[in-house]
C-alpha cells in the first residue's frame, strides 16, 4: 500500500472517531435521562404514570411528605398545593391538590417539572397520575384543581423519614404554539 | 518540456518562499510550528494581561478599578485563552517542530491541512477577543460556561463565543488527527512504538484523547446555540431539559482536557532530565503506560468536579476512589523522573532547572488534587480559591514551566545559536519565585473560604492577597524577559553545535542547528 493510501485509510478511522464522539455527545443526553430516572439523580422522578403492582402497605413506618410550589422567572400563575405537608405509611395511595390560577388577561399554557428530595428517594416516589405529566392551559381568570397521585415505595430505605416534592411552574406559552392558539380560538 | 517544469520545481522545493506569503501558504511542518508558538506566546501575555488586571483589582479589598461585570469578563476570557489559545496551541506547536525531526519524517502527514489548522486559531481568538468589545461585553460566566448562565443569562454576544470555540476545537481536532497520522505512519525504518521519544509518545495519547473529547465540546455548545436560537430546551427545566446534565457533559470533555494540556509536558520533562542526568530515562516503558493509564482513567472521573451538585452516595464513592487511583500512575511518572536523576551526572542549565521546578511543583498541585478528591472534604474546598491555587499549581509550573523548559531545550536547534544561560537563569528564578508568592497564599485563604471569581473579599484575607498580587506582577513582568531572550537567541549568539547538550540524545540532535529548512528527506535508519 502506497503511503497516501495509508493516511488516507487511517484519516478515514479518525474522522469517523470524530464524528462518532460528536453523536456521542448528544447520546449522553437520553442517556442522562434514563440514569436520571433509574438513579434518582437529581432528584428527577419518572415523566409518565406509575403502573401500580400488588404491594403491601408497610404500617410499621410512617413518612412526612412535604409539598413546596414555585413559580419560574416570569410566570404570573398563583400556584400552590392545597395542605403543607401530609404523612403516610410506605406503599399506601395518597393524593394531593394543586391550586393554580391565571391572573393575567390572555390565555396561558404552563408546565410543572417535579422534583424530588433527598434525591436518594427520588427513585422510590411513584405517580400514578400527576398534573406534571401533560401542559395546562387556562383561559385569563381562570383557575384548576390539579390532582397529584403518588406512592412512596416500601423499598424506600429506612433513613428516609421526610419527603419533598417540589414543583416549579414555568410559562411555556410560546414554546407550545398549538396549544396556545387552541385555547386563544376557545376564548372568542 | 517536461525537463524543464521539473528543474524549475525542483529549485523551489529548497528553500522557503519570500515575503509574506511564506507564512500564509507555507506547509513546511517547521513554518507552522514556528507560527503556533508565536501565536500561543501572543495569548499567554493577552491572557496574562487579563490575569494582571485580575490581581490588581484584587490587591485590596474592596472594588477599586473595575466593575464586577468586566472583572467577570475577566476572569472567563483569561481562562479561555489560556487554555485554548496559550497552552494548547504551544504544544501543537512543540509537536510540529519536534515530532518529524523525532520520529525522522520529512515533515507531517498532512502538511496542508497543518496550514489550515494553524490560520483557524487567528480566527477563533479574534472573534472571542471580539465579543470584549461588543454591546453586553464578552462572555462572564466563567471559563467552564456552565448553564443557564451561558444560555438564558449570557450576553448576546454569547453566539461568537460558541463559534469561536467550534472553530478552536476544529482546529485542534485536525492537529490531532495530523499527529497521529504522522506518528503512525511516517516513522524511520527502524523506529518501533516502543523506541519512540517520550515525547513522541505522550502527544501520540494526548492527540487520542483530543479526537475523543474535542466532538463533545463541540457537541455540548451546539446544544448551548440551539437552546439560545432554536427553542430547545437541553439545558432549560421548563422544556424538561436539565441545567446539571450540561456538567456531566462540560466535564466529561473537560477532565481529559486538562491531561491533554499536561501530558506533552510529562513526554517534554521525560526528554530533558535523562540529557541533564546524562543516564537513559529510568522506567521508559512504565512512563508509557503509565500515560496511557492516565489517560484511560481520565475518562472516568469527571463528576469529581461536581461533588456539590447532588449525586447518590455510591455516584461520590466511585469518582472520589477513581480520582485517587490516578495518583498511581503519575507517582510512577514522578518516581521514574526521580530515579533518572539519582546518582546522574547533573547540571542546571535553563531548561533542567525548569524541569526539576517542573516535578516538584507539579506535585504540589497533585497533592492538593488529592485533597479535592475527597468527596467529603470537596465540599468545604468547592468554588474557594483552594481549587484556583490547585489547578494553578498543575497548570503553570505543570504546562506552562514544561513549555518553557522545551523552548530552552530546542531553541539551539530552532534558532542555530544559544540562548543566553545568565539572562535564561535569571527568568527561571523569576518566574518561579513570583508564580509560588502568587499561588502558594492562595491555598490558605481558599482553606479559610474566600470564594473564587468574586472581585471583593473579606479585609481578612487582605495580606494574602496582597502577596499573591505583588507575585504574579513579577511572574508577569518576567515573561517579557523571556520574549527578550528568544529575540536575542533568534538574532545571534554563540553558535549552536548539532547536538548542544551533553546527555541529549534522539534523531532531533543528529540534523545541524539551525535545523534545515527540510530535513530527513531520506528516512535515517534507526538502529
Amino acid at each position: 500500500m502506497s503511503e497516501t493510501q495509508t493516511n488516507r485509510r487511517l484519516v478515514g478511522k479518525l474522522v469517523l472517531t470524530v464524528f462518532g464522539m460528536f453523536c456521542f455527545g448528544f447520546l449522553m443526553v437520553p442517556l442522562y435521562d434514563v440514569m436520571c430516572e433509574a438513579l434518582g439523580i437529581n432528584g428527577k422522578t419518572s415523566g409518565t404514570a406509575y403502573q401500580q403492582e400488588v404491594e403491601q402497605i408497610d404500617n410499621s413506618r410512617t413518612l412526612r411528605v412535604q409539598f413546596v410550589a414555585t413559580r419560574a422567572e416570569g410566570m404570573s400563575w398563583d400556584f400552590g398545593p392545597e395542605a403543607e405537608q401530609l404523612s403516610l405509611h410506605p406503599g399506601e395511595t395518597r393524593e394531593m391538590l394543586f391550586l393554580a390560577h391565571n391572573p393575567t388577561d390572555r390565555p396561558m399554557v404552563a408546565q410543572a417539572i417535579p422534583s424530588v428530595s433527598p434525591a436518594i428517594a427520588a427513585a422510590y416516589f411513584h405517580k400514578t397520575e400527576c398534573f406534571c405529566f401533560t401542559q395546562q392551559v387556562l383561559q385569563p381568570g381562570e383557575s384548576v384543581e390539579m390532582p397529584v397521585r403518588f406512592i412512596v415505595d416500601p423499598a424506600v430505605p429506612a433513613q428516609v423519614k421526610h419527603l419533598t416534592l417540589a414543583y416549579t411552574l414555568f410559562d411555556v406559552s410560546e414554546r407550545m404554539p398549538d396549544k396556545l392558539a387552541a385555547a386563544q380560538a376557545q376564548a372568542h | 518540456m517536461s525537463a524543464v517544469i521539473d528543474t524549475h520545481h525542483h529549485d523551489h522545493a529548497h528553500g522557503p518562499a519570500k515575503g509574506l506569503m511564506r507564512w500564509v501558504l507555507t506547509t513546511n511542518h517547521k513554518d507552522i510550528g514556528s507560527m503556533y508558538l508565536w501565536f500561543s506566546f501572543a495569548m499567554f501575555l493577552l491572557g496574562g494581561s487579563m490575569a494582571m488586571v485580575i490581581r490588581a483589582e484584587l490587591f485590596q479589598p474592596g472594588l477599586q478599578l473595575v466593575q464586577p461585570e468586566f472583572f467577570n469578563q475577566m476572569t472567563t476570557t483569561h481562562g479561555l485563552i489560556m487554555v485554548f489559545g496559550a497552552v494548547m496551541p504551544a504544544f501543537v506547536g512543540l509537536a510540529n517542530w519536534m515530532i518529524p525531526l523525532m520520529v525522522g519524517a520529512p515533515d507531517m502527514a498532512l502538511p496542508r491541512m497543518n496550514n489550515f489548522s494553524f490560520w483557524l486559531l487567528p480566527m477563533a481568538f479574534g472573534l472571542l477577543v471580539s465579543t470584549l468589545f461588543m454591546e453586553g461585553g464578552g462572555p462572564n460566566f466563567g471559563w467552564t460556561f456552565y448553564a443557564p448562565l451561558s444560555t438564558t443569562y449570557a450576553p448576546p454576544s454569547v453566539t461568537f463565543f460558541i463559534f469561536a470555540i467550534h472553530l478552536a476545537g476544529i482546529s485542534s481536532i485536525m492537529g490531532a488527527i495530523n499527529i497521529i497520522a504522522t506518528i503512525l505512519n511516517l516513522r524511520a525504518p527502524g523506529m518501533t512504538l516502543m523506541k519512540m521519544p517520550l515525547f513522541v509518545w505522550t502527544w501520540l495519547i494526548t492527540a487520542f484523547l483530543l479526537i475523543a473529547v474535542m466532538p463533545v465540546l463541540a457537541g455540548v455548545v451546539t446544544m448551548m446555540l440551539m437552546d439560545i436560537h432554536f427553542g430547545t430546551s437541553f439545558f432549560n427545566a421548563a422544556g424538561g431539559g436539565d441545567p446539571v446534565m450540561f456538567q456531566h457533559i462540560f466535564w466529561f470533555f473537560g477532565h481529559p482536557e486538562v491531561y491533554i494540556m499536561i501530558l506533552p509536558a510529562f513526554g517534554a520533562v521525560s526528554q530533558i532530565i535523562p540529557a541533564f542526568s546524562r543516564k537513559p530515562l529510568f522506567g521508559y516503558t512504565s512512563m508509557v503506560y503509565a500515560t496511557a493509564a492516565i489517560a484511560f482513567l481520565s475518562f472516568i472521573v469527571w463528576a469529581h468536579h461536581m461533588f456539590t451538585v447532588g449525586i447518590p452516595i455510591t455516584g461520590e464513592l466511585f469518582f472520589m476512589y477513581a480520582t485517587m487511583l490516578i495518583a498511581v500512575p503519575t507517582g510512577v511518572k514522578v518516581f521514574n523522573w526521580v530515579s533518572t536523576m539519582f546518582r546522574g551526572a547533573l547540571t542546571f542549565e535553563a531548561p533542567m532547572l525548569f524541569a526539576v521546578a517542573f516535578v516538584i511543583l507539579f506535585t504540589i498541585g497533585g497533592f492538593s488534587g488529592l485533597m479535592l478528591a475527597i468527596a467529603p472534604a470537596d465540599f468545604q474546598y468547592h468554588d474557594t480559591y483552594f481549587v484556583v491555587a490547585h489547578f494553578h499549581y498543575v497548570l503553570v509550573p505543570g504546562a506552562i514551566f514544561g513549555i518553557f523548559a522545551s523552548a530552552y531545550y530546542w531553541l539551539p536547534k530552532w534558532t542555530g545559536h544559544m540562548y543566553d544561560e545568565t539572562l535564561a537563569k535569571t527568568h527561571f528564578w523569576m518566574s518561579f519565585i513570583g508564580m509560588n508568592l502568587a499561588f502558594f497564599p492562595m491555598h490558605f485563604v481558599g482553606l479559610a473560604g474566600m470564594p473564587r471569581r468574586i472581585p471583593d473579599y473579606n479585609v481578612m484575607f487582605a495580606n494574602f492577597n496582597m502577596v499573591s498580587s505583588v507575585g504574579a506582577f513579577m511572574f508577569g513582568v518576567t515573561q517579557l524577559l523571556f520574549l527578550f531572550i528568544v529575540i536575542k537567541c533568534i538574532r545571534g549568539g554563540k553558535k549552536a553545535a548539532a547536538n548542544p547538550w551533553d546527555g541529549a540524545e534522539g534523531l532531533e540532535w543528529t540534523v545541524p542547528s539551525p535545523a534545515p529548512y527540510h530535513t530527513f528527506s531520506t528516512p535515517p535508519e534507526v538502529k
